[in-house]
């Protein structure tokens, strides 16, 4: 399975997000810069976290405006998984790929450490790998992190099932303590933590590597089912 | 805006105006005598920011030249962008700190970011790419508002600009003194990562070749931040604020990439970033250092502001920008370079075989100087020393603290901004990007990996500047045993050092002889513990209304984990584990924070130290981690035995029971050196008193999240270690929040 993780100017999450599915994973990725871009050969587009264009207007805003998030809709059209991690959660809000924003932080400031995550579904083809309910620890690392919908957006959000991730302790003022949350048709998930920073042991916590198995999971079933 | 007619060089020197820009008189009649007439006024500014303490170490010079630099595995020390140390497999880490002190005291958001972004350019103008931060922050006590807010904004700048620039802030260290209140002190390291083959020099080698500019455009910020950075501050200081730059990681990261990309390009000959000085002290050295000349037409200068002079332009210190030199008719090739990340970058001017270093402006000779002049011909001044009488009256001094209920002193001691967890400041400091932090903020050292290999990097921060005032020679040795006790308890091996020295007005005898001292100390230890010194930084003149601070010289070490598996952080792991101390505690509380907390000022002798035994506690300490006979390792610091216990334990469900001989004070809360605390499972006990001969045991680990102290039969402290992490956790956040 062929991943690319998509590098605007800002970008510093590219790295992990490479290394996660080449050496957590175990499977082929590209960092893909966003100029010129040909996404037609992957099977999946990650937007890593970072800063693009500086968070200049507004977080994600610059970036979601560029010529190569149109190809990104296409694929996410056809079902492409499409990621979005942190900055990229930010981008799929503007595009309008995902309904909501991003507020700063409650308690304004940036932070970095472990959360607790609750799956809320672990029917998504983003989430097959987790049990429902099952607490993960995740890093989040955002200053802009708190989520933001109107009552109509929410309960749309419910009624749809769209929520994936919860915060157990939500750490920034996020409505409905909304970790992430997918699109209607299931293969759009944007999430503000790192599942990309939690592949491994050695870094404090391999619970993101099943977010990545599970995308494989299902590519390799799609692959069977229509070849 | 109509153009200013430029000052004439008769006027300049009629009216003195160099002083102005910190010269002395003395300092301008060699100029007269090096360039054999007066300088015009871009000439002025050149020579007078080259000549300052912060470009030409000028008054530390003498000292600096003390330090043992040289070892089998330094592969580049001082006089570069940054020091580089071999770690074996071809590559090497790259690492300096630097202090941005006075901006940070006139504007402490930008003053910190752009502190952080001048120390990461030093780092990947060698060729690095950065992998981690760190930044060693000294503020008055945590009582007036001024004070919290320095602290809110240079964390929010580190952070602001850290987060952005993609760079991992793993670690560093606060303290809160007094001394600081009027001038606080922000040191910032950056450590790199290079394939020993790609390792860059500032060099403007090759006639013809062309010079070439890249990144942000030049404004007129920071004209004369080098001045301003050696001279003392006061309330005029406030005015300076033009004198600080303004940060936009942004363009940095780009830069960054730009760079990384640029360094494999055969075109390129070499690179240095713009810093202190600007584009003066980058076009010069780089001529300087390759024994060549430099011409540069500053009218190709990119420039965000309309009219600027030369003078202006050749003393900015806009941020975010590089000079290069790439060989003569492969200039586009690099330029494609930087276009493809949206910068600019163009051919400003020829490297010259005449070593002059000729600037033009509007078809004009704006200055012409012998660039060797620069560098080389700065003076050299041996200052003055004197013992002061406070040392003396301090050496004739025996403290000895009266506690009579521990557990209340205990509890007060985590209190203490200095050692109460500086969590508020670290979590908003990604530690994470990268993907390669092993062991983040709040353990003894903080360690990243190496992708690819079993190796990963150890490196700290580290300073007691009460030893160093109470007696600056101890203090000394004790700074660089002090971190290097840190990179053992996790595991590695001191590789070598980066001192970011901060001390008061030099021209005061007593203040010069406290930096003489310290280097002394910091000499003999960096030398008894087999630790060069490969980089560094000199901020003189930290001092506010008269008052100098403590004397601070920060060591940033760096230490190679040989195989991942060693790596050992400070909390206790499992019930039953038997709790070690390693070294001699004697009762020593001079400079303690148990003195700060009962008597509210620092005097007496400071801790003893003995070289010897440090190197050999910290041989052993580390030989029983790399046979993997440890559990956990902590080296032992400011509140002594007890902090230690309770630092331990925090983070973990865990307790301690602890047993102590007399004298119960000495036991737990004397600040002795050359000690660690150290778990071990009972499997390996044996082994490990083998191992560590200096090694007694005085507890184990237990199941109840309790810390008990015993002597004799009294239990003399039993405490619940959530009560005691809540104060130590609470503290900070609690001091930053009440109304002063």
């Amino acid at each position: 399975m062929k991943f690319a993780v998509i590098v605007f100017p800002g970008s510093n999450c590219d790295r992990d997000m490479y290394h996660a599915v080449r050496d957590g994973l175990g499977e082929e990725a590209d960092l893909v810069w966003y100029e010129n871009a040909n996404l037609a050969d992957y099977d999946a587009i990650l937007l890593p976290g970072g800063f693009s264009y500086g968070d200049y207007l507004r977080s994600g805003a610059i970036a979601s405006v560029s010529n190569v998030l149109n190809q990104i809709k296409q694929k996410a059209e056809i079902g492409t998984p499409v990621l979005g991690v942190c900055n990229g959660f930010q981008i799929l809000l503007e595009t309008g790929l995902l309904p909501g924003a991003m507020l700063r932080n409650e308690k304004m400031k940036f932070m970095c450490h472990y959360e607790t995550l609750v799956v809320e579904r672990n029917d998504t083809l983003f989430t097959s790998s987790y049990e429902k309910g099952q607490e993960i620890q995740i890093p989040i690392a955002h200053g802009e992190g708190n989520y933001y919908c109107d009552d109509a957006t929410l309960e749309t959000l419910q009624q749809n099932n769209q929520i994936v991730f919860t915060y157990k302790n939500n750490p920034n003022g996020s409505r409905a303590d909304i970790a992430g949350i997918v699109s209607k048709a299931g293969n759009v998930l944007g999430m503000m933590p790192h599942p990309e920073r939690a592949v491994e042991d050695l870094l404090g916590s391999k619970d993101g590597l099943a977010l990545f198995q599970s995308v494989l999971h299902h590519w390799r079933e799609m692959y069977v089912t229509t070849s | 805006m109509l153009q200013q007619a430029e000052i004439s060089p008769e006027k300049i020197e009629q009216d003195r105006l160099y002083r102005d820009m910190g010269m002395t008189d003395e300092e301008f009649q060699s100029v007269k005598n090096i360039l054999g007439r007066q300088p015009n006024f871009t000439e002025t500014g050149i020579f007078s920011v080259m000549w300052s303490e912060h470009c030409s170490y000028k008054t530390s010079k003498p000292l600096l030249r003390k330090f043992p630099t040289k070892g089998p595995h330094v592969l580049q020390g001082p006089g570069e962008g940054a020091g580089i140390v071999d770690i074996g497999d071809d590559k090497a880490v790259v690492f300096k700190i630097e202090s941005h002190n006075h901006p940070s005291a006139v504007e402490p958001y930008q003053g910190a970011a752009t502190g952080v972004g001048g120390i990461i350019r030093d780092v990947f103008s060698m060729g690095a790419r950065p992998i981690a931060l760190l930044n060693s922050l000294r503020f008055g006590n945590l009582t007036t508002p001024r004070v919290k807010y320095l602290v809110e904004e240079v964390v929010h700048g580190i952070a602001g600009y850290g987060n952005c620039v993609g760079v991992p802030t793993v670690g560093g260290e606060i303290q809160f003194d007094t001394s600081y209140e009027g001038n606080p002190l922000v040191n910032a390291m950056c450590v790199g990562l290079i394939d020993q083959k790609d390792i860059q020099k500032g060099i403007a080698a090759g006639v013809g070749n062309t010079v070439i500019y890249a990144g942000a455009p030049t404004g007129r910020d920071g004209i004369h931040g080098a001045t301003f950075a050696s001279e003392d501050l006061s309330e005029e200081s406030e005015s300076k604020r033009p004198s600080v730059q303004v940060g936009d990681p942004f363009m940095e990261k780009l830069l960054i990439e730009a760079c990384l990309e640029v360094i494999h390009h055969e075109a390129l000959v070499g690179m240095q970033d713009m810093g202190a000085a600007g584009l003066t002290s980058s076009a010069s050295e780089m001529a300087s250092k390759a024994g060549m000349g430099m011409e540069m037409n500053l009218d190709l200068v990119p420039q965000r502001e309309l009219h600027m002079t030369p003078y202006e332009l050749m003393l900015s210190e806009s941020q975010e920008r590089m000079l290069l030199v790439v060989k003569k008719g492969q200039e586009q090739g690099i330029i494609d370079v930087f276009e493809k990340y949206g910068l600019q970058a163009v051919a400003v001017g020829t490297v010259t075989d005449d070593k002059q270093f000729r600037l033009l402006h509007h078809g004009e000779i704006a200055a012409e100087i012998p660039v060797d002049s620069l560098a080389e011909d700065a003076p050299v001044y041996y200052k003055d020393s004197k013992v002061p009488d406070y040392f003396t009256k301090f050496q004739t001094m025996d403290y000895k603290p009266a506690v009579t209920n521990y557990a209340e002193t205990l509890k007060q001691l985590l209190q203490q901004p200095t050692i109460a967890s500086k969590e508020w400041v670290y979590d908003q400091y990604d530690s994470m990007v990268g993907a390669d932090t092993v062991v983040a903020p709040g353990s003894d050292a903080a360690i990243v990996r190496v992708r690819g290999t079993q190796k990963a990097i150890a490196m700290t921060t580290d300073c007691n500047s009460r030893y160093i005032y109470l007696d600056p020679e101890t203090g000394g040795k004790i700074a660089v045993a002090e971190a290097a006790r840190n990179i053992i308890s996790s595991g590695a091996k001191p590789l070598a050092l980066t001192d970011g020295l901060n001390f008061g007005n030099p021209d005061k005898p007593e203040n010069f002889w406290q930096m003489e001292k310290s280097v002394d100390g910091m000499s003999a230890a960096c030398l008894a513990l087999d630790t060069p010194v490969i980089s560094g930084n000199v901020s003189l003149y930290n001092e506010s209304n008269q008052q100098s601070i403590f004397p601070t010289p920060i060591v940033g070490m760096v230490g190679l984990v040989e195989d991942i598996k060693h790596v050992t952080t400070s909390t206790f792991k499992q019930a039953g584990d038997a709790i070690y101390l390693v070294g001699e505690t004697k009762a020593e509380f001079g400079g303690s924070e148990l003195q700060n907390l009962l008597e509210g000022r620092y005097y007496g002798k400071a801790p003893a130290i003995n070289l010897d035994i440090e190197a050999s506690n910290q041989q052993a300490v580390l030989a029983s981690i790399q046979q993997g006979l440890t559990a956990s390792a902590h080296d032992l610091a400011e509140g002594g035995l007890a902090v230690a216990l309770a630092e331990s334990l925090f983070g973990t469900t865990l307790g301690a029971q602890v047993t102590v001989e007399e004298d119960v004070t000495a036991a737990l809360f004397s600040e002795s050196q050359s000690r660690f605390l150290v778990s071990v499972s009972p499997d390996n006990q044996a082994a490990f008193e083998e191992a560590v001969p200096a090694a007694a045991q005085i507890g184990v680990v237990t199941e109840t999240a309790e810390l008990t102290v015993v002597q004799g039969d009294k239990t003399i402290i039993a405490e619940a270690v959530p009560t005691l992490e809540g104060l130590w956790k609470g503290a900070i956040p609690c001091l930053l929040k009440s109304k002063a």
